[in-house]
């Protein structure tokens, strides 16, 4: 096959792009410019948007003597991932970029491109594993699966990837382990095998989020208020900072609130206010959730699933199902309260080790009675 | 095997430069040195610089050489600014704004950090930089106020060659040192120093068909030049640096070829270009040719440069499914970070950005053949099909 290998100058790209060239495919390396600034050097780089990593990159597609090209798609990622991540922490929601950006970006933008220039799929890597399976009727279906290394294990951020996307997405590092991976980047004698691993939002270079979004919305004073009480407690700069289950930086009057800790249990952006309240708020075990994605058949009555909110979150068990009348609805009902669960993340579901599809949180509840 | 039509970036070294390149490395000797070998390499150099000026009309005296044709442009540039700002107080540059950046980015390096101010000639529609607009830039300021003017021969990426004796009589009736890069026109179009009326010029050996690493910058004896490179006071004390005897007789070698050819290269490349622009306008593609081009014209653009717009294509993704069908050419513009960006020629001469998006440059030098533009033109339609998707899909 002939396959775009993108490649964002770390190890993880470059031995995914070394694996598809040993597997026969024909292979093309390409370095996705996300970042108006790319020009600019960073001392310390992140993953994905220095000038350092497209050469980086580039010396690895030299030495494994493929093509490589850099794609301009910073304007689609402005759009489609920063404005988006913007607009949703203005709306009092705690986003997920990387999926963002996997969705419309590197199976969307990307693909679409290389479909378009004869290619046949695009390889990344990213921890995960897709499985074929012979389906009854004969007809093989790709799977989307956790990978070999829980740790390193990048399915939650893919959950968004549909069923012709996964036809032509391959992820070469599902199998093995992250030292493996390293060890198998130094033996192959690229010079990113000690490269840092990259953990944090791409275009947010320092890890400050709240500094980075006061930037981009401007400070925004509102009041912070006791959920139980109603009671003013405090201020702040910007609801957009805090998110649900949030402990630090509250900026609290202690005097005015008994000895337990608090924690943020709402984010009101209408009125700019930020609820707070003790740790028996925080804990939600109904979530609905809007914008669902299946990386196969959609599910057509409630199923178990695990679910996972978080990119590197626990699972928990749950029921999940379609609502009723909306497709893009899903309605998921944990078998235990889950803490940290704030709208605008994304809640992954999985069947066994197979992500069964992904949905927006919109509202979380509490039962009444604890389901049967 | 593929059609190498990129000759403008750099084109193949000539057999005989290659030879003598060699022989030269492995005699050795530092032309500098007193002794036996360092004369004898000294002589090597001392013959090259006298046939390199002997086929550019120039002085052997006149000859600097360099590490290649950016050096030399820089040296052209800040040298003379340098050798003007302190002689007699120059703060301005009159430069066009089709300049590759090897004059572009040394004349914004001084407006950014040493005070100057520049004032922009810039091109019509077809690229070319009107005399008058010399005058009027030189005639609004005093005689000493302009350091240095400089308009390249011919340009880089369109071929559009510039009335570069006029301009440079206008410069000298004006009191004002005018440099030109010539790295494109020396072996296309017959270029003389001294006819020129030029007081520097830029060339370089690897667009010859000379290595890579070496070019000079040929200076009138009284033009001003403050040097950049200090050191051991070679090149009559512009450009320090052991010279590298071994590149400099290959860069002679070759140079005195490509000169002693010029007039049959210039009929030869100029028919090929005409294959190639007739044939790709012909494939109802809604190409066009950028710049201004008359069949058989081996003067007014370069005769081995032709550079296509494109609609609806990205120029990455032709290079791209170009260099997969085996046609290697350029964009003709510099990237930022390895993204392709619209081309400043381009934009200056009046292009939109979105047009500026599809340029394609192919170059053609002393290698190329009929049937490499004829691959060329056999690939074309179903890339250009490709690109278009691939534009519409991203």
């Amino acid at each position: 096959m002939r396959v775009v290998a993108a490649m964002s100058g770390g190890v993880d790209s470059a031995v995914a792009a070394a694996r598809m060239l040993d597997a026969g495919h024909e292979v093309v390396g390409v370095h996705l410019a996300l970042s108006r600034s790319a020009a600019t050097l960073r001392e310390s780089a992140r993953g994905c948007c220095t000038i350092e990593d497209a050469g980086d990159a580039r010396r690895v597609a030299d030495r494994l003597g493929i093509p490589f090209y850099v794609w301009d798609m910073a304007e689609r990622f402005q759009r489609d991932v920063m404005d988006d991540f913007v607009a949703e922490y203005a709306a009092g929601r705690t986003p997920n970029p990387c999926l963002r950006c996997n969705e419309s970006i590197k199976f969307a933008a990307l693909l679409d491109k290389a479909l378009a220039l004869g290619f046949d799929a695009v390889a990344t890597g990213h921890y995960a594993q897709v499985v074929e399976r012979v389906a009854p009727d004969g007809e093989v279906v790709r799977e989307l699966h956790r990978a070999v290394d829980a740790d390193k294990d990048q399915s939650y951020v893919l959950g968004v990837l549909d069923a012709d996307q996964l036809a032509r997405a391959f992820f070469p590092l599902g199998d093995t382990t992250k030292p493996r991976i390293r060890e198998e980047a130094a033996a192959r004698g690229f010079s990113v095998a000690k490269k840092p691993d990259s953990y944090d939002i791409c275009f947010i270079a320092d890890g400050d989020t709240r500094g980075w979004l006061t930037k981009h919305l401007g400070e925004q004073p509102g009041e912070v208020v006791d959920a139980g009480s109603g009671e003013v407690v405090g201020t702040h700069q910007g609801a957009y900072g805090f998110t649900v289950g949030q402990r630090r930086g509250l900026g609290l009057d202690r005097s005015a609130l008994d000895g337990d800790p608090r924690y943020v249990v709402g984010v009101d952006a209408p009125t700019n206010r930020v609820l707070i309240g003790t740790s028996d708020l925080l804990g939600v075990d109904l979530l609905t959730a809007d914008h669902a994605r299946w990386c196969g058949p959609a599910p057509t009555a409630e199923v178990r699933v695990g679910a996972q909110v978080r990119a590197h979150g626990e699972e928990v068990a749950a029921w999940a199902r379609v609502d009723d009348t909306d497709p893009e609805v899903v309605h998921v009902r944990l078998d235990a309260r889950l803490r940290g669960v704030a709208p605008g993340q994304s809640v992954v579901l999985y069947e066994g080790t197979r992500v069964v599809g992904s949905a927006t949180i919109a509202a979380t509840d509490r039962a009444r009675v604890t389901a049967g | 095997m593929s059609a190498y039509l990129d000759h403008a970036a750099t084109t193949p070294m000539r057999t005989s430069a290659r030879e003598a390149w060699v022989e030269q490395a492995q005699r050795g000797g530092n032309p500098s040195s007193l002794h036996t070998s360092g004369r004898a390499a000294r002589a090597v150099v001392e013959e090259s610089r006298e046939q390199i000026a002997d086929a550019l009309g120039a002085r052997p005296s006149e000859v600097v050489f360099t590490s290649g044709g950016t050096e030399a442009d820089n040296l052209a540039v800040k040298g003379t600014y340098a050798a003007r700002h302190r002689s007699v107080g120059a703060t301005r540059l009159v430069a066009s704004g089709i300049e590759h950046h090897a004059v572009l980015d040394p004349v914004q390096h001084l407006v950014r950090r040493q005070g100057a101010e520049v004032s922009w000639l810039e091109p019509d529609r077809c690229g070319h930089i009107a005399v008058d607009d010399l005058r009027a830039a030189l005639d609004g300021a005093g005689p000493d106020s302009v350091a240095v003017v400089s308009v390249m021969w011919a340009n880089n990426e369109v071929g559009t060659v510039q009335p570069v004796a006029e301009l440079a009589a206008v410069a000298r009736e004006a009191g004002v040192p005018f440099h030109t890069d010539a790295v494109q026109a020396v072996g296309q179009l017959p270029v003389d120093f001294a006819q020129s009326g030029a007081d520097l010029l830029t060339v370089s050996a690897h667009k010859v068909g000379g290595p890579v690493g070496v070019g000079a910058l040929l200076a009138r004896r009284d033009a001003p030049l403050v040097p950049l490179v200090h050191g051991g006071g070679q090149e009559r004390h512009v450009r320090s640096g052991t010279l590298d005897a071994a590149g400099i007789r290959a860069f002679a070698v070759a140079l005195t070829e490509a000169v002693a050819e010029q007039e049959v290269a210039a009929a030869r490349l100029t028919a090929l270009r005409d294959r190639l622009v007739t044939g790709a306008l012909g494939l109802d593609l809604g190409i066009t040719v950028s710049g201004c081009w008359t069949a058989g014209d081996a003067t007014g653009r370069l005769p081995g440069n032709a550079h296509l717009l494109v609609p609806g294509c990205e120029g990455d993704s032709l290079l791209y499914l170009l260099d997969a069908a085996g046609v290697e050419c350029s964009t003709g513009s510099a990237c930022q970070a390895g993204v392709p960006r619209p081309s400043h020629v381009l934009l200056a001469m009046g292009y939109e950005e979105a047009e500026a998006r599809g340029a394609l440059r192919l170059s053609l030098g002393h290698t190329s053949t009929e049937s490499d533009v004829d691959a060329f033109l056999a690939a074309l339609p179903a890339v250009v099909e490709r690109a278009r998707r691939a534009s519409g899909a991203a």
